[in-house]
């Protein structure tokens, strides 16, 4: 349903070489300034108008979280985090919009063994592409923030487009139009970080000494920028990794893959490999890490 | 709002106090995201809980609900004794000189003012007022020093509200507490100004209007009233509710907050009498001197040619009151059996009246409901048993219950008048669904309807009904556009120029330019005298969509139209000293240069009225000048005082013989069901989510994704003391009913220190009821107290008495 063109492609899943990306599109970027949303969740539910998704009426248990998690039909979500400051004795209330952070390394298409199913745009945007998803799920492990999800109905993985659409009209995401405070901002990546630049002034300048901007470096940067008060522990934030980086399973597929060259081959080893994996926990476990940290530089 | 939305920009602080910006009115609130990040204004949140607007605020201060009153005392008493405030605006620009009566007295050990009569619960207010000079002004002393002089009077009455008394009463931390009084005072100056935005946590309770009066009376001492980025603004509900009251769908007023008339008044003479306006000092405007105008321009509205002089424009055909008949009342009297009938239009008392088993007894007592509503309330279904959420034996109820359905907002044509008092009128989006006629067609329709049958079978008093002037193109229809120039007024005969009679300023026929030009002698009708100069002869001005704003400050002046005649900020001759020089280059917006006052905005004055002529700013005062000092306008007194909820767990630490509002109406039968902290010991207090818009969107699904179902809030401290889980089911009952409910467990319900005492707050949002897409629900008006504001009625939801206990499960599905 994109309408970007494959001309505007910069990578494409489980794909030898790189697309023809003749075209060199603006890089963009969505700024969230936590320090300015008030969690409104506006953006949440332009994201369920636009895209036309009803999660269920679920239920209260205990949080303002609604619904619960990310899910098939909700892309966006709100996570609220109380805090009780130990410097200044004062109580926070930390509102992180969750969401795809479109990485400019992206550990789900580095991980997706269909190829064409996950690709990323010249601007900068990572798209699933759902004919050519076989829900395999490993874009979920190989999601270093927890973002997509498969869906119970059609078996396929979704997630925030970005409003890929949206953007290759001209047009800013639904969730940054709707969001009365201007917390959500979009532009081209290198605005962004001016504007962002300027917010984290203003907050230095209230007393919040750490103040900053959240583009980790571990993933390449990516296309969705959070500033935040405590830029030095992004973990408050509802669990925002610190230092986010793709799985070292996923390097060591894509390295095994090169190493092998036979794409078949490739494909049954990742399978065998990955499927306990991808049916046990999402978060890889120190464990799985180091494990697989040795077999990677075993097999160099 | 004195002030508009688009003005809190200029802000260098803001106090959101008595309301949750954020949370409740989330558009409005980009105007502070913008004064913090380009102005860099601080934020200030003061309320019972740490809200959205806290969560974004630079200093949140904790409160217990209802005491707001004695905490704004507090920060007057600080500026007072500091001698942080804008002592020349004081001076010139208030009552602060003028002598009170020596008869008036403020006995503070009983917490009475002169004149009470404890039978009535109410007051004389003679007492309440100026001593008057020989030459029929009223006396000032402008060294301020003397002792009955409103400024020394004043500061008496708040000596007693200290930090250590504010920290008693309100359990907020005395540090915290004059953290905020530095930040306040720190406006008191000229160079700086505050805004104040607050919402119905100041209005929802037996004193609010008090509590609003000692705000303006903190602005006034700080200079911050017709400044840029200063005011008292009232964040109105409702996206039109402004409109409402302004167009007088309020008990006590007509169009345009025009006297409603009283049985006292029979005749228009009287009523007019009451109302003379005689300035009380010498060559001020005292601008309601014109209300004789607005009044029979309104009665021409209403009874076109039948509205003559010799019949006093029809004005015995209006219906006099003996009493409010406010929405309390009226649930008063229809519980008594006393009320037979009732219409609701987009209205739903069965969730928003206070003690919902009462207005369930109320309803049943009726033969007929009508419900003009886009949505099947819950009023309309009263009746149907819903299990526990709605409990009633239908086979008993005899009220035959017709539902009317009506189009909403974007199903119609017509303007909305937001906060700050701007009209914008807006466009028909999309047709009404099924058989959904716009609340016009279904009045225009009822309305012909009964004056056919008073045409064919006559009645005790056709006149009222026979003699309305209903002159629409399409009588079953009347337009938008016609209404509305109904409502700016028209010359009924050619206007001259009272200056020059050789001049015409308006032909028969013609809209008119604004109030300045309606008429006492029936020349010219006017349905609404504020909303006059919206829609000219220059076309609908409320229309207007130019969002120009030559002076950067938010004025817009070309966008949609603002009443008083498209005047943004209110009293802005105040922003300039006496001599009509701005008190400060930084808050400049009204000057006299000479010649004119000049500004940005309209200037709220007589244009070329020299500052040597000493008007006062404030024209709609007989004293030219603002009041710390009430005269007789409120029920409870001329300074505020603070008085305990009806419903509270302390006593009042400064009168406890007089613990609550002396002058609260009370009805028989509700005062026995007030509960005691004994039983109920916790303070329950009710609020919006942004999630939700009052009763509504619990019919829409995407706001019932995000916030699905009622639940109530309280800190870890009380959930353990309890044994209540986060997320698990609890009881909350008050001495009038009680509904199971979610529980949130969550820091942001501190835990205060009231007077050496802990008190316990649960938290309570309004949304949810027993119809629509939402999780069923009680409805928390279940357990609200019947009791409102002395003045304006506006019931107590925000400050009441709870238990709570935990359940192993919840209601019953029905
Ligand atoms: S719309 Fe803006 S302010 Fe509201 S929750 Fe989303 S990011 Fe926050």
């Amino acid at each position: 349903m994109a309408t970007l063109q494959s001309l505007d492609l910069k990578r494409r899943s489980a794909t030898a070489g790189t697309p023809p990306a003749a075209r060199q599109t603006l890089e963009v970027s969505k700024l969230i300034d936590i320090s300015k949303c008030i969690g409104c969740k506006a953006c949440q539910v332009a994201c369920m108008e636009w895209n036309d998704l009803r999660a269920e009426v679920g239920e209260v248990h205990g949080y303002y979280d609604n619904p619960g998690d990310l899910s098939p039909s909700t892309w966006t979500m709100m996570r609220y985090t109380e805090r009780d400051n130990p410097d200044t004795g004062d109580l926070e209330w930390l509102i992180r919009k969750d969401g795809c952070m479109h990485c400019s390394d992206p550990g789900c298409l580095k991980a997706c063994p269909s190829p064409g199913a996950i690709v990323q745009y010249s601007n900068g945007i990572v798209d699933f592409v759902s004919e050519n998803c076989i829900g395999c799920g490993y874009c979920v492990k190989g999601c270093p923030f927890n973002i997509p999800r498969i869906s119970q109905t059609d078996n396929k993985a979704y997630k925030c487009t970005l409003c890929s659409d949206r953007v290759a009209v001209g047009q800013a995401p639904a969730c940054v139009k709707a969001c009365p405070t201007q917390a959500l901002v979009f532009g081209s990546k290198e605005d962004m970080i001016v504007h962002a630049q300027g917010r984290v002034a203003d907050l230095k300048s209230r007393g919040y000494k750490n103040a900053g901007l959240y583009d980790p470096p571990g993933v390449g940067g990516t296309h969705v920028m959070y500033v935040l008060h405590h830029a030095d522990q992004p973990q408050l934030y509802a669990g925002l990794p610190n230092q986010p980086r793709i799985s070292p399973l996923v390097e060591l597929w894509k390295g095994a893959a090169k190493n092998v060259g036979l794409i078949g081959i490739g494909f049954a080893a990742f399978f065998g490999f990955m499927h306990y994996v991808v049916n046990g926990p999402n978060r890889v476990s120190k464990e799985d890490e180091e494990a697989a940290v040795k077999l990677k530089e075993g097999g160099k | 709002m004195t002030n508009s939305w688009t003005d809190i920009k200029n802000a260098d602080l803001v106090l959101i106090m008595g309301g949750n910006a954020a949370e409740a009115h989330p558009c409005g609130f980009k105007w502070v995201a913008e004064a913090k990040a380009h102005k860099g204004a601080k934020l200030l949140v003061v309320d019972p809980r740490f809200t959205r607007s806290a969560a974004v605020s630079d200093l949140y201060c904790p409160i217990r609900a209802g005491t707001d009153t004695a905490y704004l005392l507090g920060i007057i008493n600080y500026l007072l004794s500091t001698g942080k405030y804008h002592a020349d605006y004081v001076k010139h620009f208030t009552n602060a000189a003028y002598i009170v009566k020596d008869e008036f007295a403020f006995n503070a050990e009983e917490g009475l003012y002169s004149g009470y009569n404890a039978e009535k619960r109410s007051y004389d207010r003679a007492s309440w007022d100026y001593e008057m000079g020989e030459d029929g002004f009223a006396v000032r002393d402008m060294t301020l020093e003397h002792p009955r002089s409103v400024f020394q009077l004043l500061k008496q009455h708040v000596a007693r509200y200290t930090p250590e008394m504010v920290e008693r009463i309100c359990g907020s931390p005395k540090e915290k507490f004059l953290k905020v009084c530095e930040h306040v005072a720190s406006t008191g100056n000229g160079e700086k100004s505050m805004t104040i935005m607050y919402a119905l946590g100041w209005t929802q309770h037996s004193y609010g209007s008090q509590t609003i009066r000692t705000a303006a009376m903190l602005q006034l001492m700080l200079g911050n009233m017709g400044v840029p980025g200063g005011g008292v603004n009232a964040l109105r509900g409702h996206s039109n509710v402004q409109g409402l009251t302004d167009i007088g769908l309020l008990s006590q007023s007509t169009p345009g907050y025009l006297g409603m008339p009283r049985d006292a008044e029979p005749t228009l003479s009287a009523h007019l009498g009451n109302r003379n306006f005689r300035p009380l000092q010498a060559n001020q405007i005292s601008y309601w001197q014109n209300y004789g105008k607005f009044y029979v321009s309104l009665l021409k509205a209403m009874y076109g040619k039948a509205a003559t002089a010799e019949n006093e424009f029809g004005y015995a055909w209006l219906p006099k009151v003996d009493l409010s008949y406010d929405a309390l009342h009226q649930f008063d009297l229809m519980h008594q059996g006393k009320i037979n009938g009732y219409v609701c239009q987009g209205f739903n008392p069965l969730l928003s009246v206070p003690n919902k088993g009462k207005m369930r007894a109320a309803l049943s007592k009726l033969k007929f409901l009508v419900s003009i509503d886009p949505l099947e309330t819950e009023t309309a279904r009263f009746w149907e048993n819903h299990g526990e959420f709605n409990d009633i034996d239908s086979a008993k109820v005899q009220t035959e219950v017709f539902m009317l359905p009506a189009t909403c907002f974007a199903e119609d044509e017509g303007s909305f008048t937001n906060s700050s008092r701007t009209l914008n009128w807006r466009w028909k989006a999309a047709d009404g669904p099924g058989e959904a006629r716009t609340d016009t067609v279904i009045i225009a329709d009822l309305f012909l309807r009964i004056r056919d049958l008073y045409a064919k079978e006559g009645g005790a008093a056709p006149e009222p009904i026979m003699s309305v002037d209903w002159t629409y193109i399409k009588p079953s229809d009347p337009s938008p556009d016609e209404l509305l120039r109904e409502m700016n007024g028209k010359a009924l005969v050619d206007l001259k120029d009272p200056a020059d009679p050789t001049k015409i300023l308006r032909r028969a026929g013609e809209q008119v330019d604004g109030f300045a030009q309606l008429r006492d002698d029936g020349s010219t009708m006017c349905a609404c005298w504020i909303y006059s100069g919206a829609y000219t002869e220059a076309g609908n001005l409320t229309a207007r969509r130019d969002a120009s704003d030559p002076s950067g400050l938010g004025v817009h002046p070309k966008w949609g139209f603002t009443w008083p005649a498209n005047r943004r900020i209110l009293y802005n001759r105040a922003s300039a000293d006496p001599s009509g020089k701005p008190w400060s280059v930084k808050k400049q917006y009204i000057h006299w240069n000479g010649s004119r006052w000049v500004g940005p905005d309209v200037p709220d004055f007589v244009p070329t009225s020299a500052p040597e002529k000493s008007a006062g700013p404030f024209i709609m005062n007989p004293e030219g000048v603002s009041r710390l000092f009430a005269r007789k306008l409120m029920a409870e007194g001329p300074f505020p005082e603070h008085y305990e909820p009806f419903e509270s767990p302390v006593t009042n630490v400064l009168h406890p013989k007089t613990p609550t509002n002396p002058a609260a109406r009370v009805f028989k039968g509700d005062m026995e069901v007030f509960g005691g902290v004994k039983d109920f010991p916790y303070v329950a207090t009710t609020y919006r989510l942004v999630e939700h818009f009052h009763y509504w969107t619990k019919h829409a699904k995407l706001n019932a994704i995000i916030q699905p179902e009622f639940f109530v809030e309280i800190s870890p401290e009380l959930a353990k003391e309890k044994g209540v889980k986060n997320g698990g089911w609890v009881r909350v009952f008050s001495n009038r009913g009680s509904v199971k409910a979610k529980a949130v467990v969550t820091k942001r319900i501190p835990v205060l220190t009231v007077d050496g005492k802990k008190v316990h707050t649960v938290g309570m949002p309004i949304h949810f009821g027993f119809v629509g897409e939402t999780k069923k629900s009680f409805g928390v008006n279940t357990l609200t107290p019947f009791v409102g504001d002395a003045n304006t009625q506006t019931p107590e939801y925000k400050a009441f008495l709870v238990d709570i206990e935990p359940l192993s499960s919840g209601p019953a599905i029905s």
